[in-house]
């Protein structure tokens, strides 16, 4: 079979078993797009901003484990993607991005809509290839796959110049089958002998913490950790990225850790003797301050990628490789060993974590006159019954879902955990819900970051996704706001908008429902309205209290034991409570 | 600590800046690198001297096993090795200077592979040091020109950095 590049680009991607492309057609793309337009097995979602597209194919990918592909032209349309390629990096999402080049002759001659795509990207991708020769393209898309998709996933930029596409050169078209690179060998068999000393370790802790990561979720080890974990009987958080992977109502599950982590979390690792970890990467929203972190604990350390261990933080007991096989071994080791957690020091390490748990850290006022956010996500898990995906922007609102909706599924909890990226949520919302046209999809915003990306609302009537935006709307970039009441004497430079659009008509504009509302007692006939128009998209604009802030809170340059705390019900003062 | 890491990367264009990029982005330090094809047309074979704490180091050395163009790495420093690197040194030579220059040279086991009425050449290979030290004997103000290429090595015994 002969064909043209565009044609073999296509096609690769069909035999891929590629369902979408997001994209955004341009000059440098018009081949491919000719060579789309003359196929029915791949859908493209035709974005408003290139930014949309890869947000879009990223909440695609993290809500179904599959890679995400976007389709962008040169110059801008590459540019306008860096953002989205770079936050779905920071989090280890599988996602293919191709980007149209200037044709190969006038490369570096300042070309109109040039740029360096690969150097532009170097830094914030797993791989990039430029297709310099046709007969290569199939190849280059395979091994694009094969990388974004295995060992720790990433994205993968491929560059390919116009001329590449070009429909007068056909050339034979073969898909291969796979391929393998004799640089990238990302399967590791796991170490038994480490393993070995990890499982002796685990089990002669007195008081024990596992703590797990996005790795997990990647991974699709939730059932292995679930398993694992109820095995030892220890307690488990879990990272902002590793929410849902166990099951968060669960007893054991003592909440999220780190900066925004509940009280008991961050306690339960400083006092701690041993750690787990478990796909996670020690990242410094986790860790606070490093020569405070867990001064009490030896510490074993799950990883794919050789290069997360020891990173920021010593580990006693490096264990390289995929999260799922390492717990199954360690599973093994713990049945046969004779060996068995140390009951008694268990009940007294649970008798210490519940004196914290009784804090009560997650408290807020439910008596105020004024919308609390806190209680609309409450209120959102209830009316979705905890079943909804759920993506969000950055900021307040984001701690605010990670707090208070308890995933018990992976892949439900969607958002930009390393890059912290504002306008990830309505984008990625697009692509969940093209992935899981039959389930609830949430995004939790606030009136900065949904103005970030808010175009997108045009492709979701488009593409009839009925997603349900709630917007906790404060008047203020909130978390800047919390910083600067924090940390700058309340000094609130720029972290407020004097003119805010009006989001119910924006919504009715853009072709869908718009609701504002102003009082507590409306928030709950307000989400079941939403979520019961099926076939609508819903822009619930919810007026919460300007002023609340997200606590419990790890100042920076703190450790896991100095927690600033919300005092008492209604007040937004607080104590340091060591 | 001093640092020799060598890698054999693939033959591909934007190699070497995948490389450079990792340093500069993660604020590691350079002290030379140099790179250049092997007897396989689809392997470059760079050297990177760097200094850093053992953590650095391993960093650094995991960070390159990472990126995909990287097929093999070793650090030198960690073995019986044996480093060179090439320098030419212009140098005013007028009067008793040339002879001294000339002496020195041999001393250094230099060569003088140019010469005018007022200037020489002197070409040098050995350790880093070892040209530190040259520079260091000869009066700074006469040197005009230094040209050094970075250092480069090899392990000593049977094992090979190949593929």
């Amino acid at each position: 079979m002969e064909l043209s590049g565009a044609q073999i680009l296509v096609q690769s991607l069909i035999d891929e078993g590629v369902e979408y492309i997001f994209g955004y057609p341009g000059g440098a793309v018009l081949h491919l797009y000719d060579a789309l337009y003359q196929q029915e097995d791949i859908k493209h979602i035709l974005v408003r901003h290139e930014q949309g597209a890869t947000h879009a194919a990223d909440g695609y990918a993290r809500s179904t484990g599959k890679p995400g592909v976007v389709l962008v032209t040169s110059g801008p349309g590459a540019t306008n993607a860096v953002t989205g390629i770079a936050t779905a990096y920071m989090d280890s999402i599988p996602m293919v991005i191709i980007s149209g080049q200037v044709s190969l002759p006038v490369i570096g001659s300042d070309a109109f809509q040039e740029v360096d795509m690969i150097g532009i990207t170097r830094p914030c991708v797993k791989h990039n290839y430029l297709v310099k020769d046709v007969t290569k393209l199939a190849e280059t898309i395979k091994k694009a796959f094969y990388v974004a998709t295995t060992g720790r996933p990433g994205p993968v930029v491929i560059d390919v110049p116009k001329d590449i596409t070009a429909p007068h050169i056909k050339v034979p078209y073969k898909y291969p089958k796979k391929v393998s690179i004799r640089s990238y060998n990302p399967v590791v068999t796991p170490h038994k002998g480490q393993i070995k000393k990890a499982v002796e370790l685990l089990l002669s802790a007195q008081k024990p913490i596992i703590y797990s990561g996005g790795g997990v979720v990647l991974g699709e080890a939730s059932k292995e950790l679930t398993e694992f974990t109820r095995a030892l009987g220890y307690p488990i958080t879990n990272t902002l990225m590793g929410l849902g992977a166990y099951p968060a109502t669960d007893k054991q599950n003592i909440g999220m850790l780190g900066m925004h982590g509940t009280y008991e979390a961050n306690m339960a690792m400083h006092e701690s003797d041993v750690i787990i970890a478990i796909g996670a990467r020690f990242d410094d929203r986790v860790t606070g301050k490093l020569d405070l972190f867990c001064p009490y604990a030896k510490i074993i350390h799950i990883d794919i990628d050789p290069a997360s261990i020891s990173k920021t933080v010593r580990v006693d007991i490096p264990i390289v490789g995929e999260v799922k096989p390492v717990l199954e071994l360690m599973m093994e080791m713990i049945k046969e060993s004779s060996t068995k957690p140390n009951k008694k020091a268990l009940e007294l390490w649970w008798q210490q974590i519940a004196q914290w748990q009784a804090v009560d850290c997650l408290q807020f006022d439910r008596e105020s006159p004024l919308i609390k956010p806190q209680y609309v996500i409450e209120q959102l898990y209830d009316v979705t019954k905890g079943n909804a995906y759920v993506t969000s922007d950055v900021g307040q609102h984001q701690m605010w879902a990670a707090q208070y909706y308890p995933f018990d599924k992976p892949r439900r909890w969607i958002n930009s955990g390393g890059l912290g990226t504002m306008g990830f949520g309505l984008p990625a919302a697009i692509g969940v819900k093209l992935a899981h046209p039959d389930a609830d999809v949430a995004c939790v915003t606030g009136e900065a970051s949904i103005q970030m990306c808010i175009q997108e609302l045009s492709t979701a009537l488009q593409y009839k996704t009925p997603i349900k935006i709630i917007n906790l709307n404060n008047r203020y970039m909130g978390m800047v706001r919390q910083w600067q009441e924090f940390s700058y004497e309340c000094r609130y430079s720029h972290s407020y908008m004097d003119t805010i659009p009006d989001f119910v008509k924006l919504a009715e504009a853009y072709g869908h429902v718009g609701i504002r509302i102003d009082k507590p007692e409306e928030v709950r006939a307000a989400l079941e309205t939403a979520f019961s128009m099926k076939d609508r998209t819903v822009f619930l604009d919810i007026m919460t209290d300007r002023t609340e802030n997200v606590y419990p809170m790890i100042e920076a340059g703190k450790g896991h034991h100095d927690m600033k705390l919300r005092v008492a019900q209604g007040s937004t003062t607080e104590r340091e409570l060591a | 600590m001093r640092h020799i890491i060598s890698i054999l990367i693939e033959n591909e264009s934007g190699a070497l800046s995948r490389v450079a990029g990792l340093f500069s982005a993660r604020g590691y330090n350079i002290e030379s690198l140099t790179v250049a094809a092997t007897e396989d047309a689809s392997l470059s074979r760079m050297t990177i001297v760097t200094r850093g704490s053992a953590e650095i180091i391993e960093q650094i050395t995991k960070q390159l096993n990472k990126l995909i163009d990287v097929v093999r790495l070793i650090d030198l420093a960690e073995s019986f090795h044996i480093e060179r690197e090439l320098m030419m040194v212009k140098i005013k030579a007028i009067g008793d200077m040339r002879a001294e220059i000339r002496s020195m040279a041999e001393v250094f086991r230099g060569k003088i592979v140019d010469v005018t009425p007022s200037t020489y050449i002197v070409e040098m290979t050995g350790p880093s040091e070892k040209l530190d030290a040259f520079i260091a004997a000869i009066d700074s103000n006469s040197i005009i020109e230094v040209v050094r290429s970075g250092s480069t090595g090899i392990s000593r015994g049977e094992k090979g950095l190949h593929v």
